[in-house]
């Protein structure tokens, strides 16, 4: 079903682009995020921006309409004005909340547009067109094994864990399942609400009940960063190391330097929402087969292959 | 907890309505600290306390000037954005002025008088709203809420601003040294609270903030300038928010659009536990320094356990607040 459809898609696209350098059609494209209220939506923010800039000076003859909402509802609404108001053709939508949002973005669907989903997978199957992602329980698992190696006679670690949503789950779940067998002891975890504020407080809490920490796991650069602030601080950078997720610039940095507080990071980039604009636009410009399951890697950045995600003009 | 509490009303009434009413956040602080310690050994650690302490200044300070604002009957919702755009404006500039003024205390200070300054121009917009504009403070306060937090995320493009490595080291010390043990924090803390207590009790601003907010007519007719003294409580509310930041910025470097996010409520809620009343008339800025502490501890003493699950954080915290509240409230009645 799915199948024919993108190949129906396709055929008309071909026939339309009979000409190449004739393109009459005009497309519109939605775009819909989440609003920047951390860095890593800050940068899901900056890096749609910065794609619906580059693909609108490639072809003219593709229009992007942008929102940014700040809950569910108003991101409803904003993909609601976008098919009554815009005549978007394709919808690329971040959903803040993608249990809310599920049956509004199958309307979308309904009306015949293309829908690519990214990151957050709807809470039915079979919604959307094309669905790009990083890979959750991979970020968790390649932390795990990254404990394993440095950790080869275990050890205690504490978890920082994000905000109590499905994502963090998963992440958990995988990471738990890499260190099973291990002697790696979990002293405790606790929600750290991926914020840098409250990545110090949770450490510094855990630095005065703990008096032996090997390792601390925050599966996020920011909650790293206000951790290792307070480990720093407590005087113990000697004594264990910090993996957090994501790949912000700041940690990938450090791991260049080969900071011994931070020897790793693992990709999540929010410029995935980047990856997720340009297939759709090619499915349109390129009457390409884009229809499907996009997983991007949770790569471990290592001092090794750092400088392949190192981005100066990234805000994040 | 509540054990301790039919204990107290069994004894003679008249005797000890006064005393609940005044000790009553001291009470609630008291069975939070033998909570803590019997949770975890290290919870009287000279680093534990210091730490809570140090981390519950901001707050603290801020909430010094809600007791004010509260007490002449005013509120102002902003405080926590206008932290964050503060935090913001200020890693802005010392990083702008670095060129000129080179990596050293003058652009840290620099920095700092920059913060102090917004602040106080966010109190007088705030102030002036409210007061010559004939806004209700809980609308205007709001809506500059949602500026500044828009602002902040603006000014960083959706990320963080972060200061300058090398600037960042000299500022450091400000959150993480201090005078013979004590962090420099907790030191500001203390001294804006004493400068609070003196200026509530002993001063003409203090007893006017009282007099607008039990009775405003009345206060007119006292030939109080309402107007002067309700924009002064706003005005004095924004530079204790830059106070706050100047402490805040040193310890992360950083300021993002999650800076500060609820910080308004919890200085409400700080001003609230420590017995002042929310519609205005009576403050305590004892009590507002007992309440914040309280805070503080709570969210500590989570983090010294394992057997309350994450996910009930929230209840945890708020059924302290409302048994602290019920503590002091319990004898108040006539």
């Amino acid at each position: 079903m799915k199948l024919a459809k993108s190949l129906l898609a396709a055929a008309v696209l071909t026939t339309s682009l009979g000409g190449i350098a004739v393109a009459q059609d005009k497309v519109t494209i939605g775009v819909s995020v989440p609003a920047a209220d951390h860095g890593w939506t800050g940068g899901v923010n900056y890096f749609a921006q910065q794609a619906i800039e580059r693909l609108g000076a490639t072809y003219p003859n593709v229009e992007f309409v942008f929102a940014s909402a700040a809950d569910a509802p108003k991101q409803i609404g904003d993909i609601e004005d976008m098919v009554a108001t815009r005549g978007i053709d394709a919808l690329v939508i971040l959903p803040g909340d993608p249990d809310a949002m599920t049956s509004a973005i199958k309307q979308v669907k309904d009306a015949g547009k293309f829908v690519t989903v990214v990151d957050r997978q709807l809470s039915i199957d079979g919604v959307e067109n094309l669905y790009v992602a990083g890979d959750n329980p991979g970020l968790g698992a390649n932390a795990a094994a990254y404990f394993k190696e440095a950790l080869p006679e275990g050890g205690n670690i504490v978890i920082l864990r994000g905000l109590p949503i499905p994502i963090d789950q998963q992440r958990f779940d995988g990471f738990m399942g890499g260190i099973e067998g291990t002697n790696i002891t979990v002293l405790d975890d606790e929600f750290a609400n991926w914020n840098r504020d409250d990545g110090f407080k949770v450490m510094q809490d855990f630095l005065t009940r703990f008096p032996d920490i090997k390792g601390v796991w925050t599966q996020d650069d920011d909650i790293s960063l206000g951790a290792i602030e307070a480990i720093k601080q407590a005087g113990r950078e000697g004594e264990m190391f910090v993996v957090g997720g994501a790949g912000m610039q700041q940690i990938l940095q450090r791991v260049q330097a080969g900071d011994a507080l931070t020897p790793i990071d693992v990709s999540y980039s929010p410029a995935m929402i980047a990856t997720a604009i340009e297939l759709t636009t090619s499915h349109f410009t390129g009457g390409i087969q884009v229809a499907g399951r996009y997983i991007l890697d949770s790569t471990v950045i290592t001092a090794d292959n750092v400088d392949e995600f190192l981005d100066a003009d990234s805000p994040f | 907890m509540s054990a301790s509490a039919p204990d107290i009303s069994a004894k003679p009434k008249r005797a000890f309505r006064l005393d609940l009413k005044t000790v009553g956040p001291l009470l609630a602080l008291a069975l939070l600290v033998l909570l803590g310690i019997s949770l975890n050994e290290n919870f009287l650690s000279y680093n534990n306390l210091t730490n809570v302490l140090a981390r519950s200044s901001f707050i603290g300070i801020i909430a010094i000037g809600a007791t004010f604002v509260i007490t002449a009957g005013g509120l102002d919702l902003s405080v926590g954005s206008m932290a964050a755009v503060i935090a913001g404006v200020m890693i802005m500039v010392m990083n702008w002025l670095i060129p000129s003024l080179g990596i050293g205390w003058s652009v840290v200070i620099a920095g700092m008088l920059s913060g102090l300054l917004l602040g106080g121009v966010a109190g007088v917009f705030n102030g002036l709203m409210i007061t010559r504009g004939r806004i209700e403070a809980f609308i205007v306060t709001l809506g500059t809420m949602g500026i500044f937090r828009s602002l902040v995320t603006f000014l960083a493009n959706g990320g963080t601003l972060s200061l300058n490595f090398n600037v960042a080291d000299v500022y450091r010390p400000v959150y993480y040294d201090g005078l013979l043990g004590v962090p420099y924090p907790i030191i500001v803390f203390a001294l804006v609270a004493i400068g609070g207590e003196i200026a509530m009790r002993y001063t003409a601003f203090g007893r006017y903030c009282a007099a607008i907010g039990s009775n405003e007519q009345v206060a007119r007719y006292s030939s109080i300038n309402v107007d002067n003294v309700r924009l002064m409580t706003y005005i004095l509310q924004g530079v204790l928010v830059g106070v706050a930041v100047l402490l805040y910025v040193p310890r992360l470097g950083s300021a993002s659009s999650t800076t500060g996010v609820l910080w308004e409520l919890e200085a409400i809620a700080g001003v609230i536990i420590g017995g002042t009343t929310l519609k205005g008339g009576y403050g305590r800025i004892w009590g507002t320094v007992v309440g914040v502490v309280i805070l503080g501890l709570i969210g500590n003493i989570l983090n010294l356990q394992s057997f309350i699950s994450p996910y009930l954080n929230g209840a945890f915290q708020g059924v302290i607040i409302i048994l602290a509240v019920l503590l002091q409230r319990g004898g108040r009645r006539t």
